[in-house]
């Protein structure tokens, strides 16, 4: 199959960017999106040009690095599928393919399709952690964790960190990004003592670094290639609550 | 950091002002079911709210402070939150967001000028003095609500006008239920469908409700 591209091209962060013609030939059906990109890129190369830059690691889904909206939709039109996992079979011959990297203020552009996502770590920073003595390792089933709440935790704790809700929320909010940290470690025994001080940190972490506030438009949950559910952030807005009624500077 | 600085207090500010709000609009549309039973009906109504002043204007500052802290929050936030975005897409296709929840900034300052009007119009009266109520008698000697209703509502411009921001009302509520129950922590996956389904229903009853009454004097249900 043969497409063609348009996709974002800008040199450096502080340089201008624009959408740029590619076609792509001779595409099969079983490449990944990814792989599409590389044949492109094989392309340019061989003709001197300056390959597009994207980034990418595992290619199987879990690392979160891909991170592209492709016809206006982060990680592209199949559901719960990173960009890496999405396969061109989706896509009929004779396509046009718009690709543009994650829009935010808090992910400045790099180079092209790469956007510098640090301020996510920087949030995980803030709080997302749980504080634990070294030495000994515990017994697997010292702490008992009902199967309901050992559950939802790991629902939480499928977020792989890619940014897509950013990408996706009108408000440039990382609501669901945070919300699915302090949801996973909030369920669990280890991660109660400091969940009062962990969700005003955190929340704070995100104003800081630019990003928006949730207005409850869900665009997130329906891009995220997890399926992180939105009931992480009314957990997060319910823990809130609870912190604002402890005594004030308890944390 | 303090409540108000955070992202999620500045929103529950909103959320709580908001609901207190809904509260009063639903009185309000309650109260003003007596236009149906007549003019003796609504002048009695009218009449007996205003006979207890210290009441009426404890009410009335209550919710001027709820109004303005949603309204200051609501444009604070919005702008904060286009800030947080850096150029457009070139392509943007929405997925699950909806045309009223993207609106809310519009419907928002749509309702707000419109309260300016309406207080103007109906409570004190100075847009159009010569329909005003208290400038007119009914046989009570009551100052007739009614006549000056009727009167407005006959004309197609002025019910118009009421009719649409009654709409741009259902839009904003259409968001607002469903995202004031998020916000406030109570939905999850299996309860928020129903809050969203529960929420609509509310919003278009309330709109209904209200624009009911312009069109029946138009329709001359209400004479
Ligand atoms: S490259 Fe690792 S998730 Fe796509």
């Amino acid at each position: 199959m043969n497409l063609t591209l348009y996709v974002w091209r800008q040199s450096g962060p502080d340089e201008p960017g624009r959408l740029e013609q590619y076609e792509a030939w001779e595409i099969t059906p079983d490449m990944s999106f990814l792989e599409m990109l590389d044949v492109v890129n094989e392309g340019l190369i061989k003709s001197g040009k300056e390959p597009i830059a994207f980034d990418h690691d595992c290619r199987e889904g879990i690392c979160g690095m891909c991170s592209q909206v492709i016809n206006g939709v982060p990680h592209g039109p199949q559901k719960k599928t990173t960009v890496c996992q999405l396969h061109m079979r989706h896509f009929k011959d004779g396509d046009t393919l718009y690709i543009e990297p994650w829009r935010s203020r808090a992910f400045p552009v790099i180079k092209d399709l790469i956007v510098d996502r640090s301020a996510l770590d920087r949030i995980i920073q803030a709080g997302g952690y749980i504080s634990v003595h070294t030495g000994g390792v515990p017994d697997a089933d010292a702490v008992l964790i009902p199967k309901a709440d050992a559950d939802t935790a790991m629902d939480a704790a499928e977020c792989i960190g890619c940014g897509a809700c950013v990408a996706a929320c009108p408000n440039g909010s990382a609501m669901l990004f945070t919300a699915a940290k302090v949801a996973h470690l909030a369920t669990l025994p280890q991660g109660r003592v400091e969940a009062a001080r962990r969700v005003c940190v955190m929340t704070e972490a995100m104003l800081k670094e630019g990003f928006g506030s949730c207005s409850n438009h869900y665009e997130c949950q329906a891009v995220c290639p997890k399926g992180i559910s939105v009931q992480f952030i009314a957990k997060l807005n319910r823990e809130f609550i609870k912190a604002s009624f402890k005594k004030a500077g308890s944390y | 950091m303090r409540f108000l600085e955070s992202p999620v207090g500045r929103k529950l500010v909103m959320t709580v002002s908001g609901l207190s709000m809904i509260g009063f609009v639903i009185i309000h549309l309650l109260g003003n079911t007596s236009l149906y039973y007549g003019a003796d009906s609504i002048n009695a109504y009218a009449k007996a709210l205003h006979g207890l002043p210290p009441l009426l204007w404890g009410f009335r500052l209550v919710m001027l402070i709820m109004v303005s802290l949603h309204v200051f929050y609501g444009i604070s936030l919005t702008l904060e939150n286009r800030g947080a975005k850096t150029g457009k897409y070139a392509v943007r296709e929405n997925v699950r967001s909806t045309f009223a929840g993207r609106s809310m900034i519009w419907t928002g300052l749509f309702i707000g000028a419109f309260i300016i009007y309406h207080l103007l119009h109906f409570t004190f009266q100075v847009i159009d003095p010569g329909t005003a109520a208290s400038g007119h008698a009914d046989a009570l000697g009551r100052p007739d609500v009614f006549m000056m209703v009727v009167l407005n509502f006959r004309r197609l411009a002025v019910s118009s006008l009421y009719v649409c921001a009654m709409a741009a009302l259902g839009l904003h509520l259409l968001h607002s239920l469903q995202s004031a129950f998020q916000t406030m922590g109570l939905s999850s996956d299996r309860t928020l469908p129903v809050i969203v389904r529960a929420g609509a229903l509310a919003a278009l009853l309330i709109s209904l409700g209200y624009a009911a009454f312009p069109l029946s004097v138009l329709a001359g249900i209400i004479r």
